[in-house]
């Protein structure tokens, strides 16, 4: 069925072009149905897609190895459930998916507007078949799929075994429902510049696109971090990799745009940077895209080098390139309509945030393209590591959150000094208790990480008292019960409510992130199974080792598993029983009759006891030489007989086990990360939850007064 | 077998997008895109949804005492006054 595939794909490229074409003409000339039919050729790109990413899934689900993409990236020894990811896992497969996803929200977004907006959605949806035509044109001309082999071979090389992770089967889609959503505004912004409609209504028609955007693409982000600790061996969450910071950059200016933009809609300031930040955030968006697929930067995640750079760097171009052009021109359109009254106000403080939001994507963006810069300017290519990104954004992310505590207890317009002193006294105070409980502890020495704790507290509190002060009003407005307020309280303005949690959410990863990179402790060590070592006052005795062959219980495809029990006490009492390994996977027949099974990429599996005080994480290295020792010797043997020699090996392993290299690491309030993440998204799906229609809202206030009349005269 | 299963899928898939694009195309009657005045009511609208997101606001500040009670009513009958403008503007139109 290749072909069924391509022929999608060619058709999916000439109905992105007729779309543009009908989009635009009915924009310009003022006709409907040219730009109803445009709209709908945005539908018909999705259907064609479809069809097209379910001949290839197809093929992957079946081992289809006269698919180039599927012999390269999967096996028949590939667990069904990762089959199924690994279509994602290729350059095209993942491209295809990027254009799909792109397809799939773009239509979403121009069916839920079709009756807004008429103006400026012709403009909008020729945009987002543009982005659809530029990956579409990659598929069909530079990376296809469904590329056929002129003889399938018996057996493909299989999925990294690195992606055989449960996060992995929706990490990247979530990435890239992140980065394809961010482009709907973008689309939007440039429609209407376009159609010369500035005010507030493409963004009120838009910002819950935006919203989504950045929340699927946080829990791509906090997935992917969740990937690193458990997955990597490295031991910890956030590398400051180029791909980890693609993903960030679009993040951080897309959460400044949700921010900024409330002050457009209520006073009808700073569109000129709003404009910017959502042109600026669609720019981003497909910068990460480029980093993941070109490969011009060094990267565990990326995928290798490849040819598709040049086209990337000419679309970007033109993406800036065109943005710039278009505020430049609209420049008198996008005046303010109102002046900031006072640096103590939430607009001002909305301002702050979002200063110091950009100026953490600036930090970042210099940090990962360093590389190209030093090498453009010196001609050597240089990095920047972790205590570069560190020096900058630590201090930025403490201002941060101290700007996310005054933001919700400041009053829009001017706030006075009396106010002021009223709402911060609660906070303030539980900012000053949190550091008065934690300096005895010894985290005076690390005073940004106190100040971290500090800033967490105040956050915390000034939410808490805009919880309960808010429930009060209610209780004292409609008579309710407490918990009935405040309820209400947050169905009313879920977009308030579900941002002040996402700020407790947040202050809560930071807190995580501030204690476990700071106070860990980390010890490498070699030992063999009686001996222990000290790790921050707990006691790691390597109890025995363990072997497994052809036993395979988290279904990745492991042929064999070298491991250890590790007893973990402290003062004597039993904490928990660790079991970190080294799974192994199949290679390449050319490694002998015993080598091939294992000769494969290996991974880490991680040995982790996790606590809401305390992370105990380890990471094991069985004796590579040994081990090699041990293949060449069975390779030699009775090839006939490989699999006994490979369980010999194992059993080797056990009894007599050579000395295995540990990482231990002990991390304070790791899970905190986790449980900030989980109620960032839990403040994003109150923020998302639809509220009524206001006009369907109004119809049914005036249905009900006539309800009420009319039994009134019966 | 196979390729003639294809052909008729792509036959198919291709009916369906051309009969999905053109379906605008083929009604008895054009329409016009939207009015002047259409866009302005669109814009007012979302201006008067604005302005009263506003005074609510502004109202549950009040309560949750980030405004003193001079300050609201003051900031309170500016926006009204806003809004009222706004309501004028949507009924002068035709």
């Amino acid at each position: 069925m290749p072909i069924l595939g391509r022929a999608c794909l060619i058709l999916a490229l000439v109905a992105c072009a007729y779309g543009i074409g009908a989009a635009l003409y009915g924009a310009r000339a003022g006709r409907r149905e040219w730009a109803d039919s445009g709209r709908r050729a945005v539908y018909a790109v999705a259907l064609l897609l479809t069809v097209a990413f379910a001949v290839l899934e197809l093929a992957f689900l079946r081992s289809d190895f006269s698919f180039a993409t599927v012999a390269t990236h999967s096996s028949t020894t590939t667990p069904g459930f990762y089959k199924g990811a690994a279509v994602w896992s290729s350059q095209e497969g993942s491209l295809l998916l990027w254009a799909w996803l792109l397809a799939l929200w773009s239509s979403l977004v121009l069916f839920l507007t079709r009756h807004r907006m008429r103006d400026v959605a012709p403009y909008a949806a020729a945009v987002l078949l543009g982005f659809g035509a530029f990956f579409i044109g990659l598929l069909v001309f530079a990376a296809s799929p469904f590329h056929v082999l002129a003889q399938a071979p018996a057996e493909g090389n299989g999925l990294n075994p690195l992606l055989r992770h449960p996060s992995m089967m929706i990490h990247p889609p979530m990435l890239y429902s992140g980065y394809t959503l961010f482009t709907v505004p973008f689309a939007f912004a440039v429609g209407a510049l376009l159609a010369r409609r500035v005010d507030a209504e493409w963004i009120r028609s838009t910002r819950r696109f935006a919203l989504a955007a950045w929340f699927l693409l946080g829990i791509g982000i906090l997935l992917g971090a969740r990937w690193s600790y458990s997955e990597l061996g490295w031991g910890g969450y956030w590398a400051w990799d180029p791909v980890e910071n693609a993903s960030l950059m679009p993040w951080l200016t897309g959460t400044a745009f949700l921010h900024s933009v409330m002050i457009q809609e209520k006073r009808g300031m700073l569109k000129v940077w709003n404009v910017s930040l959502v042109l600026a955030t669609g720019v981003l968006a497909i910068l990460g895209t480029f980093l993941v697929r070109s490969g011009i930067l060094d990267s565990i995640h990326a995928f290798g080098a490849s040819t598709l750079g040049k086209p990337f760097v000419a679309f970007i171009a033109l993406l800036a390139l065109g943005s710039v052009v278009l505020v430049v021109s609209r420049r008198e359109l996008l005046r303010s309509e109102a002046r900031l009254d006072s640096f103590l106000s939430r607009e001002a403080m909305f301002l702050g945030n979002n200063l110091v939001l950009v100026g953490l994507c600036f930090v970042v963006f210099w940090g990962t393209f360093f590389p190209l810069i030093s090498e453009a300017l010196t001609g050597e290519k240089a990095s920047v590591g972790p205590p570069w990104f560190d020096r900058y954004t630590v201090p930025l992310a403490l201002m941060l959150v101290l700007l996310s505590g005054i933001g919700p207890v400041i009053a829009w317009r001017r706030a006075t000094p009396a106010n002021a002193r009223r709402n911060f006294l609660v906070p303030v105070a539980c900012a000053l208790v949190c550091t008065a409980v934690l300096l005895p502890f010894g985290v005076a020495t690390k005073p940004l990480s106190l100040a971290m704790f500090a800033l967490a507290a105040f956050v915390l509190g000034t939410v808490g008292q805009e919880l309960v002060r808010g429930v009060r009003a209610r209780r004292a407005m409609a008579s309710e019960s407490a918990p009935v307020a405040a309820v209400q309280l947050v169905r009313r303005n879920r977009r308030r409510w579900g941002g002040y949690t996402i700020h407790v959410g947040m202050a809560v990863l930071f807190v995580g992130v501030a204690a476990s990179s700071t106070f860990q402790h980390v010890r490498d060590a070699a030992l063999v199974p009686g001996q222990t070592q000290r790790v921050d006052g707990y006691d790691v005795h390597y109890v025995r080792s363990f072997a497994r062959v052809a036993d395979d219980p988290d279904k990745t495809g492991a042929i064999m598993t070298l491991g250890a029990v590790l007893d973990v006490s402290k003062d004597g009492r039993h904490v928990g029983t660790l079991q970190p390994a080294r799974n192994y996977y199949p290679g390449s027949p050319e490694d002998g009759p015993v080598g091939q099974f294992v000769s494969g990429d290996a991974t880490s599996e991680i040995g982790l006891r996790a606590g809401l005080r305390k992370d105990f994480w380890v990471a094991m290295q069985p004796d590579n030489v040994w081990l090699q020792r041990a293949i060449a010797k069975a390779n030699r043997r009775d090839p006939a007989k490989a699999p006994l020699w490979l369980a010999g090996i194992a059993i080797g392993y056990i009894k007599q086990p050579p000395p295995a290299s540990f990482r231990i690491i002990a991390s304070p309030l790791v899970t905190w990360i986790w449980l900030g993440g989980f109620i960032v998204i839990g403040g994003g799906l109150i923020a998302l939850w639809p509220a009524p229609d206001p006009a369907r809202r109004r119809v049914t206030a005036t249905l009900r007064a006539r309800v009420a009349q009319e039994l009134g005269r019966a | 077998m196979e390729d003639a299963l294809a052909a008729l899928l792509i036959f198919v898939v291709l009916a369906v997008a051309v009969a999905l694009v053109t379906q605008p195309l083929r009604r008895d009657r054009v329409e016009r895109l939207a009015t002047r005045e259409q866009l302005r009511r669109e814009e007012l609208e979302a201006a008067k949804e604005a302005k009263y997101r506003e005074i609510r606001d502004a109202e549950m500040d009040y309560r949750t005492g980030k405004l003193s009670e001079g300050d609201f009513r003051a900031l309170d009958r500016q926006l009204r006054g806003e809004a009222v403008e706004i309501l004028r503007e949507l009924d002068r139109l035709p």
